[in-house]
């Protein structure tokens, strides 16, 4: 019943792992050619999966996992998805009911565990609920403000030899749950007012834009008004990152074009952002001078670090198309003297050179920014780009010129180390004919190596661009800021050889050293188009992700080098 | 300020566990908690009552909310409501202590449910001040033990909480 469901709800892939209460469910999977099952070589890996394939489309991905171990394995992976309001439904199978609550073999109690990191859970009682029951978590987990949704499964609720009607529920019917459908009109137009008499509007954009599908109506709006525009973390791609109007992401690494244009702007228009520590910096300081527009799907991230002074509760995408057509039949255009004179300053603030300014070095050291620029000039900016956690992570987020929404894949919420690969994997699975790559660390790369054998076993030749620099690098920088360099624990003595290791798992292993060969060996790697490439590069270990924003200040608050502070 | 928050809960194994599990995973505060079934058994009446200032209960009343299981929620103590909560307390009654409790007790309207040769025990009914006061008039001396349903409540006049 569970797999019949999953065919006519039109799911293509699952990812999971068998294990004793699931064996019913396999044995059915076995059965049905429609829905392909990718076995991982961890569960973990199987939540990174499903969750890349949901970052890209926007659509539920669908984990199988089994009792005990199986469902424990998966928590780190739906907390990611949480963090990042991503929808995903996990199947985790469950003893016989008749047996829950007896310290049972491989019993864990998932609904318990996984309360605080699901949007909501369910458990099978009868056999025969199993289609409504999915059916509500697969409208719970893409509805609304997205999230993931755990089925837990007794075994004997999946037993073969009790028969039921199946009927494919069209509707999920749920009397207590009813997301808000549009923005409040009134609220709209006052916002659009408030936009158009601002002196030094900016729009501050996050991954609701990304996952709300609003990044046209957003650009629309933008342009309408010649706003400047940042994005966060989780919002890149939202709006084009080689358009003159963007000013890069802002935040603690955020560029220094943006956080001063956010501490200095009279109007904020917050689209589907939360207000995030890494984001505000000191709460207290924020933007002293500026009113706040908020929308969000989301009435509880409204006004929850950051006072709105005009909430908006509403899907990002038709709450910005209304705000648009507002706009247009208002007919007024903003003062041109003062649109002028905002952009003379931001422009002032950009300079001519790199948006994030770096030291090139000698000409062979090998910088990992320059890694991400030449990646981004060979995808030309369209490749799904995922990566794991630390210093990588914000290179490839400044570096990185996306110019559609969905291809930035990372864990932004809760800082998931491992979740590069495994989400690659899963976007390639989906998109085999795009380039996808994953941006990494020796570090957070050996959190899901193991993987490489899973890809091998289904194909899937995704560009694996390990920044190698040998120390735990965002740790270490720190460690270097804030604890007189005392690199406690930040090295690793003895790592792999990536290069022989990607080939006993049946790959292709490139090792690059030196910079005059890091674009030449890229192309090719890329060039390769049916394989896996473990591109290991030598960069330097020195490198810090400037700028950062100082502990407790205002936006403006950075520090540019390793000595320049604003 | 002090809140009364009361919810309709859908009646369902887990609902609990999960309002009980938002106040510890956000740090918020409850002083105390009273649930039951309603006269439509598929729905269940929760009333807790905490403490915080007006943003926190704001968050914690859009966190409520967000619950899947919570049908409907409203504030109490943002409008005319009445609030009670019963009590059962053993007393220390011996010689003249007798008739000296059994005076407050009839001062303070309660009732005297229970009776042996040393012991009273008292019902109260009322709002939780007033339930304070009494232990206060007797004396913590004298109790022996306390138990407290926690508040429940319900708004005055036309306004309900309903489906």
């Amino acid at each position: 019943m569970i797999v019949r469901f999953l065919r006519d709800e039109g799911v293509k892939y699952i990812y999971g792992y068998p294990g004793g209460a699931l064996l019913h469910v396999y044995d059915a999977l076995f059965k049905e050619p429609e829905v392909a099952h990718i076995l991982v070589r961890h569960e973990q890996a199987a939540t990174h999966m499903a969750d890349g394939y949901a970052r890209a489309t926007g659509k539920a991905g669908v984990v199988l996992v089994t009792s005990g171990p199986g469902a424990t394995n998966a928590i780190t992976g739906i907390a990611t998805a949480y963090m990042d309001s991503i929808p995903m439904v996990v199947l985790s199978g469950q003893v016989p009911s008749t047996m829950v609550g007896t310290d049972a073999f491989q019993e864990t109690d998932m609904i318990g565990i996984s309360r605080p990191i699901v949007k909501h859970s369910f458990m099978i009682k009868h056999a025969s609920e199993i289609p409504e029951v999915l059916k509500k978590a697969f409208y719970l987990a893409q509805s609304g403000r997205p999230g993931p949704v755990v089925v837990d499964i007794p075994k004997d609720m999946t037993d073969p030899t009790q028969k039921f009607e199946y009927v494919y529920p069209k509707k999920a019917k749920l009397r207590s749950y009813s997301p808000a459908l549009r923005g409040h009109s009134g609220q709209i137009r006052k916002a659009a007012e408030m936009l158009l008499a601002a002196k030094r509007p900016i729009i501050y954009s996050g991954g609701g834009v990304i996952m709300g599908g609003a990044a046209a109506p957003l650009t629309e709006l933008a342009k309408m008004l010649n706003l400047p525009v940042t994005n966060t973390l989780m919002g890149l791609g939202g709006y084009p990152g080689m358009d003159r109007q963007f000013l890069g992401m802002l935040g603690m690494h955020g560029s220094y074009t943006a956080n001063l244009a956010m501490h200095h702007a009279d109007v904020i228009l917050a689209v589907g952002a939360r207000f995030d520590d890494r984001v505000i910096n000191g709460a207290a300081k924020f933007c002293p001078n500026a009113k706040i527009i908020h929308i969000d799907i989301d009435p509880a991230s409204i006004s929850k670090t950051v006072k709105a002074d005009i909430p908006i509760v509403g899907p990002v995408d038709s709450v910005l198309t209304e705000m648009v057509a507002i706009l247009k039949e208002i007919g007024e255009t903003p003062n041109q003297e003062t649109v002028a004179s905002w952009w003379k300053q931001v422009d002032e603030w950009r300079g001519s050179g790199r948006m994030f300014p770096y030291n090139e070095g000698d000409g062979s050291i090998i910088k990992p920014q320059m890694v991400i620029e030449t990646l981004s000039e060979i995808t030309k900016g369209d490749a799904f780009i995922t990566s794991d956690v630390g210093q990588h992570q914000m290179f490839a987020a400044q570096y990185y010129r996306f110019n559609k929404p969905n291809r930035w894949i990372n864990s932004g919420g809760l800082g998931t180390m491992g979740f590069g690969f495994p989400a690659a994997m899963g976007v390639k699975l989906n998109f085999p004919d795009d380039e996808v790559a994953c941006v990494t660390g020796e570090g957070s790369i050996q959190m899901n190596i193991q993987e490489l054998s899973t890809c091998m076993q289904y194909g899937l030749p995704v560009k694996i661009v390990n920044l190698n620099n040998g120390v735990l690098g965002m740790v270490r920088q720190w460690q270097d800021m804030m604890y007189s360099s005392r690199h406690s624990h930040s090295y690793m003595e003895s790592l792999p050889d990536f290069v022989k290791l990607a080939e006993a798992y049946g790959h292709v292993g490139m090792r690059i050293t030196d910079l005059k060969d890091l674009k030449p060996m890229m192309e090719k790697a890329f060039a390769m188009k049916d394989r896996l490439v473990f591109l290991d590069i030598q960069v330097d270990t020195s490198e810090h992700v400037y700028p950062m924003q100082i502990k407790d200040g205002a936006m403006r608050d950075m520090w540019l080098s390793k000595t320049e502070r604003t | 300020m002090r809140h009364i928050i009361s919810l309709l809960l859908e009646n369902e194994p887990g609902a609990l566990s999960r309002v009980v599990g938002l106040f510890s995973q956000r740090n918020y505060n409850i002083e105390s908690l009273t649930v039951a079934p309603t006269e439509d058994p598929s729905l269940s009446r929760l009333t807790l009552t905490t403490v915080g200032h007006d943003e926190v209960i704001e968050q914690i009343t859009k966190n409520l909310n967000k619950l899947i299981e919570v049908v409907k929620l409203v504030d109490l103590s943002e409008s005319a409501h009445i609030e009670r909560e019963l009590m059962l307390v053993k007393v220390k009654a011996t010689g003249a202590q007798r008739a000296e409790i059994k005076r407050t007790t009839d001062i303070f309207r309660g009732q005297i449910v229970d009776v042996t040769s040393s012991v009273y025990t008292i019902q109260l009914a009322g709002a939780s001040d007033k339930l304070d006061s009494f232990i206060q008039a007797i004396g913590t001396a004298a109790i022996l033990e306390t138990v407290r349903s926690g508040v429940t409540g319900i708004a005055r006049g036309d306004k309900i909480l309903s489906i």
